[in-house]
């Protein structure tokens, strides 16, 4: 008896060894450990044995059950495993092919600098100042000290609507309505807006184009603070290690004038193409606000001083971006347009 | 203004400072050097020859065969210039010369003859054809005979020197004359300057006898000096002042004509030089010319004059257009034996006006527009005097014949060292800001500790305590001012509230997938109106510079569609743009158009482009409505949003529609009408446009958090049949109003319209979704909810429902 039941349990392993699939595996289940198998046949044969003999081999029978059935279980936890890595296996796909494109669109190049600067000069404090684009002649020129004669309001070079209408040539039109409008209050302003002057379109000239300027009025406000609101702004904009200089210049609305450089980010101011060789960019021209334009707004210069600056940001992309033609930023083909879609840094 | 470094050396000791040095220090203390030109341009083996013997060649026509001496020896040379003759001076380019443009010179055999070198002309030295004096513009340059042969040429023709290009800012007209930049270099370099000693004898004669002045202008011309110079002999004039004219850009004429040339350029004061027997009447009457009146200028063009401009007369005809240009029949030419020099100030404006409406700018009307020096009209028409007596063998008459009415008081500016140093942010001594106004040859006084100036009628630019400060910040170094930050009463910045919504609207357009364009405001009159959601009169330039920009655009719709073509004509077949910007409207009490800022997108090709997984879709109405819809939706505004079908010229008439919010129309969606399309290359291409400044201005609620459902909703369908041209929206709105508050949502989610439904019928799908915040509805509330909507459906809307 014992001998009969050690070589069913031998049986049953191997075929439990043998099964390579759920189903053959199932039926080995079926075969030895089923209400028809040979287990519990020798179950329901324990009452033809003697008593004594009773207990030993129905905890034998039992061994040999749960043996079988743990074989049986790992067999089973096997081959599902195996089962599932076939099927996945099935499932595999082809990485390699195209996503489905997440559709986005982006700034303008212009928008994203003019941005930029937005951003800084929030950041310190000022306010983002507009106004219209069709402006008095007052305000475009002379509030800002340049009275009818005055050689830069060529009407040739301006779009004029009327003697006293044209569109604006500057953003500085903004500077003097807020001042105009704060009577005498404190202002610190930055001003973007489009443009208009009566020049052909080429690789360096637009009849259109954008400018940002920005404006500080308060009691005792210095050229050096111009000096170092400025230098924040160039390392903010162009890289932690730019320098910068001033150049003395001239505009009719500031005195002092200056023009400001910094030096060159592609060479660091060794000098290269960039820079045409000198280690130094012009970036922008601000000054500090010309008394006249100061008293036509309605501040005293005696007690009121202020700075003001101006820059272009197409110009600003051209340098950042190496773009070599002004024409790109209006002729929107989406082949340029597009590439200004990522972060930088 | 071009300024040669070994002419500026006469006033100033400049020897041993680098022109590159000396550029970046005039640089940064105020007047932008632009360029630095070596005359030079590294030339060598450029000598003086002699040519001993010319002959034609045997084999060639134009060809001459030179014997010339170029010092050392005597070499054989070929030369093709029509004005070669044998006693010439030239300018030889010997054998391993290396001239402009990497042009070696090597031995060469022409037609058999040998060519040991070239003869030059002065175009081949690198000196601008507009440059070279006529007699040798089209040949070889002839140098004078005392030229020594074998001598280097370059030192001799001025080439041996550095020019330095001036980019003037229009304030620094002072550095318009080599005296004006004297000044400026010498104050950098802590110098004084030598002035040009004018010296020279006067006969017994008086100018007075010659010559009667009258002026019947004044205000325009308050001081006019004549000298007249007798016995002068015409000619060419030396070569150092040929170099010196050419260096500063000046074509040299004759030696009179050139010397007047000179002392513009020196003393920035314009000269004339009239023939005095071809004035004719002894007498210079300067006057408003008459209406129509016509004077042939030198330049040999006729020219017709109006009333308020300025002309010097012999009391007959004009002479001269005061300021601008002399006329051709008082010119000085080869047979002159008298001159009259002319040396005037003529008030800027007067002439800035006649130069531009004659269309001429000269050297001359570029200074007197700015404004020349009071302080040197005497002195530089003495200057004329003393060179052409010296040059020209001229005999200077005593005195000169002048009218002077010219207010020439320097400008007094009284400033404080303390207002200075609290303009700049520095701390400048009393004494450092005196030494700087002392190089800067500015005439100051300290009294009570006040800067006591008297500004310098040289430099005009000096008028009020701020052009002080610039004089002493830019000469004690830009680079010495600290770098602070205001200090001010903190103001909050920020973005306005429309402006932070404006940014909204562009990130969630560029988020939907529209790329941002930047296209004209200017446009033509056929497109101004194209499109508009509103119009209203047209703003038109005076003076456009095309057709196509004349007017300012009233939607930004066509310039939109104008680069969806550009992009479709280049292969880019989808394009989807957006653009904010303004429009233009009318006219304002104030004479301004209103502005009003808009955003307008423009769609064609495909929207979904995922071919390979069988995606692909094309752009159409519902994309856009879809765009509009979920702009309004981030702006806190789809509450309240609704279509309404419409027709617009230019549109597709069955696929158009008002965009509205609550009630009032905000904007335009739909398709370019399929002509149009076709006008503009374009398929399939549908465009919207908003008031931006409209919708942002919309007041909208405070955003607050409305509790996630914790109980289950309950979703009924509802599948109808209603007549084709009901609209979805019109359903909805019933479905809405019947539901009450117990329905939540309605969605469409099926459309179908052919096969099944009877002709002129459609059927719908709505899937509608029942909840109560409080509590979980019971099945009887749903049923009772859902007839109430069953029935309007059927008895407002007519419809039929299926199963």
């Amino acid at each position: 008896m014992e001998q009969q039941l050690k070589e069913l349990k031998e049986r049953a392993l191997a075929k439990i060894k043998e099964a390579s699939n759920l189903k053959d595996l199932n039926e080995v289940r079926v075969a030895y450990l089923g209400k028809k198998g040979p287990i519990t046949d020798l179950l329901k044969g324990m009452g033809k044995l003697p008593a004594e003999e009773r207990p030993q081999m129905g905890a034998l029978v039992n061994v040999i059950r749960e043996t079988v059935t743990e074989v049986l279980e790992e067999r089973l936890a096997k081959l599902e495993e195996k089962a599932i890595n076939e099927q996945l296996a099935k499932e595999a796909i082809d990485v390699t092919l195209p996503g489905r494109p997440a559709r986005t669109g982006n700034h303008h190049p212009l928008t994203r600098v003019v941005e930029e600067i937005e951003d800084f000069f929030i950041s310190m404090g000022y306010e983002v100042a507009e106004g219209p684009e069709v402006e008095k002649d007052y305000y475009n020129f002379e509030a800002l000290n340049l009275p009818k004669g005055h050689p830069a309001r060529d009407m040739q070079d301006s779009f004029y609507i009327s003697e006293d209408i044209l569109l604006r040539t500057h953003t500085s039109p903004v500077q003097a309505r807020t001042m105009e409008a704060k009577g005498g209050a404190p202002i610190k302003i930055i001003c973007p807006g489009k443009v208009y002057r009566r020049d052909n379109d080429d690789a360096t000239h637009s009849h259109q184009f954008t400018q940002i300027e920005g404006l500080v009025i308060g009691e005792d406000i210095r050229m050096s603070d111009l000096k170092g609101t400025l230098s924040l702004f160039a390392k903010k904009m162009f890289g932690t290690e730019r320098e910068i200089r001033l150049r003395p210049s001239f505009f009719p609305f500031t005195e002092p004038s200056v023009e400001m450089d910094i030096s060159c980010f592609k060479c660091g101011g060794d000098g290269c193409n960039v820079c045409k060789k000198t280690g130094w960019i012009e970036i922008l021209g601000a000054g500090m606000v010309h008394p006249n334009v100061l008293k036509m707004a309605g501040y005293d210069p005696a007690v009121v001083s202020g700075f003001a600056f101006g820059m272009g940001p197409e110009r600003i992309a051209m340098l950042k971006y190496g773009v070599e033609d002004i024409r790109h930023f209006y002729t929107n083909d989406v082949r340029f347009v597009s590439q200004f879609h990522r972060t930088e840094a | 203004m071009y300024v040669s470094t070994k002419w500026l050396n006469d006033y100033v000791n400049i020897e041993g400072i680098k022109p590159e040095e000396l550029a970046e220090k005039i640089t940064r203390s105020g007047i932008e050097v632009d360029s630095i030109i070596d005359r030079s341009q590294g030339m060598t083996n450029v000598v003086v020859g002699y040519v001993k013997e010319c002959v034609k060649h045997p084999e060639a026509d134009k060809l001459n065969i030179c014997q010339v001496d170029v010092g050392e020896e005597t070499t054989q040379i070929i030369c093709g210039a029509a004005n070669i003759a044998a006693g010439q001076k030239v300018i030889v380019a010997r054998v391993g010369a290396v001239l402009p443009g990497d042009f070696k010179i090597k031995k060469a055999k022409l037609r058999g003859e040998e060519s040991n070198g070239m003869i030059c002309s002065l175009q081949e030295l690198a000196i601008e054809g507009k440059l070279v004096p006529k007699a040798y513009a089209e040949g070889i340059y002839v140098l004078p005979e005392t030229a020594i042969p074998g001598e280097n040429a370059l030192p001799l023709l001025g080439l041996d020197d550095q020019v330095l290009e001036f980019d003037l800012t229009p304030n620094r007209s002072d550095a318009l004359s080599m005296l004006g930049v004297a000044y400026e270099v010498g104050a950098i370099l802590s110098q004084g300057i030598a002035l040009p000693k004018i010296a020279y004898k006067e006969s017994t004669e008086k100018a007075q006898d010659l010559l009667k002045l009258r002026i019947d202008a004044m205000k325009d011309n308050p001081m006019y000096v004549a000298k007249v110079v007798k016995n002068v002999k015409i000619g060419e004039s030396p070569l150092w002042l040929q170099n010196r004219l050419m260096a500063a850009g000046v074509r040299p004429h004759n030696n009179v004509v050139d010397i007047t040339n000179y002392v513009l350029m020196e003393y920035g004061q314009p000269l004339h030089a009239f023939d005095y027997d071809r004035l004719g009447t002894g007498e210079i009457i300067v006057r408003l010319a008459e209406e129509g009146e016509k004077i042939t200028t030198l330049d040999d063009v006729e020219r017709t004059l109006n009333a308020h401009q300025l002309v010097i007369t012999n009391g007959k005809e004009p002479v001269a257009i005061a300021g601008v240009m002399g006329g051709l029949n008082s010119e000085v030419h080869e047979g002159t034996t008298t001159v009259v020099i002319e040396s005037a100030y003529f008030a800027p404006a007067s002439i800035r006006r006649t130069s531009k409406e004659v269309g001429l700018r000269s050297d001359a009307s570029t200074r007197f527009e700015k404004g020349v020096d009071p302080e040197r009209v005497i002195a530089a028409a003495e200057r004329a005097a003393q060179l052409i007596s010296e040059i020209a063998g001229g005999e200077v008459l005593a005195g000169s014949v002048m009218i002077d009415e010219l207010d020439k008081t320097p400008e007094r500016i009284i400033v404080s060292p303390d207002y200075i140093n609290n303009r700049l942010g520095m701390k400048i001594s009393l004494e450092e800001m005196l030494s700087i106004l002392e190089r800067l040859q500015i005439s100051t006084e300290a009294v009570n500790g006040q800067l006591v100036i008297d500004a310098p009628t040289r430099r005009q630019d000096l008028r009020i305590k701020e052009d002080i400060i610039e004089e002493i910040a830019r000469m004690y170094g830009y680079d010495e001012i600290p770098m602070t930050l205001p200090v001010s009463e903190s103001i909050p910045g920020g973005l306005s509230p429309y402006q932070a919504k404006r940014r909204i609207v562009r990130g969630f357009l560029e988020g939907a997938g529209l790329v941002q364009a930047l296209t004209y405001s200017l446009t033509s009159k056929e497109q101004a109106q194209a499109f508009a959601l509103e119009t209203a009169p047209v703003t038109e330039l005076l003076m456009p510079m095309s057709e196509d920009r004349s007017i300012l655009r009233q939607s930004l719709i066509p310039h939109l569609l104008e680069a969806a073509t550009y992009n479709v004509a280049r292969r880019t077949d989808s394009v989807a743009l957006y653009e904010t910007g303004s429009v233009f409207l009318g006219e304002e009490e104030d004479g301004l158009p209103l502005e009003v800022e808009h955003v307008a997108a423009v769609i064609t090709g495909k929207w979904v482009d995922h071919a390979w997984q069988a995606e692909t879709k094309t752009v159409d109405f519902f994309v856009l409505k879809g765009i509009v819809e979920g702009m309004m939706d981030s702006l806190g505004l789809a509450g309240g949003l609704s279509f309404e079908q419409t027709t617009i010229e230019g549109m597709h008439p069955g696929r158009t529609a008002n965009i509205v919010h609550n009630g009032e129309r905000i904007g335009l969606i739909g398709q370019i009408h399929p002509t149009e399309q076709k006008k503009r290359d374009l398929k399939n291409t549908y465009a919207m446009e908003m008031n931006l400044k409209k919708v942002l201005s919309i007041e909208t609620d405070v955003l607050l958090y409305v509790p996630v459902p914790r109980f289950p909703s309950i979703s009924r369908d509802i599948a109808l049949v209603v007549a084709s041209e009901t609209s979805a929206g019109t359903l909805e709105n019933v479905i809405r109003s019947a539901g009450g508050k117990l329905l939540k949502n309605v969605k469409l989610f099926d459309l179908y319209e052919g096969d099944n439904v009877e002709d002129g019928k459609k059927s719908l799908a709505f899937s509608l979704t029942y909840a109560d915040p409080e509590r979980t509805l019971t099945d009887e509330e749903v049923v009772k909810a859902h007839e109430k909507v069953l029935n309007a459906l059927t008895t407002e809307a007519g419809a039929l429902l299926r199963g």
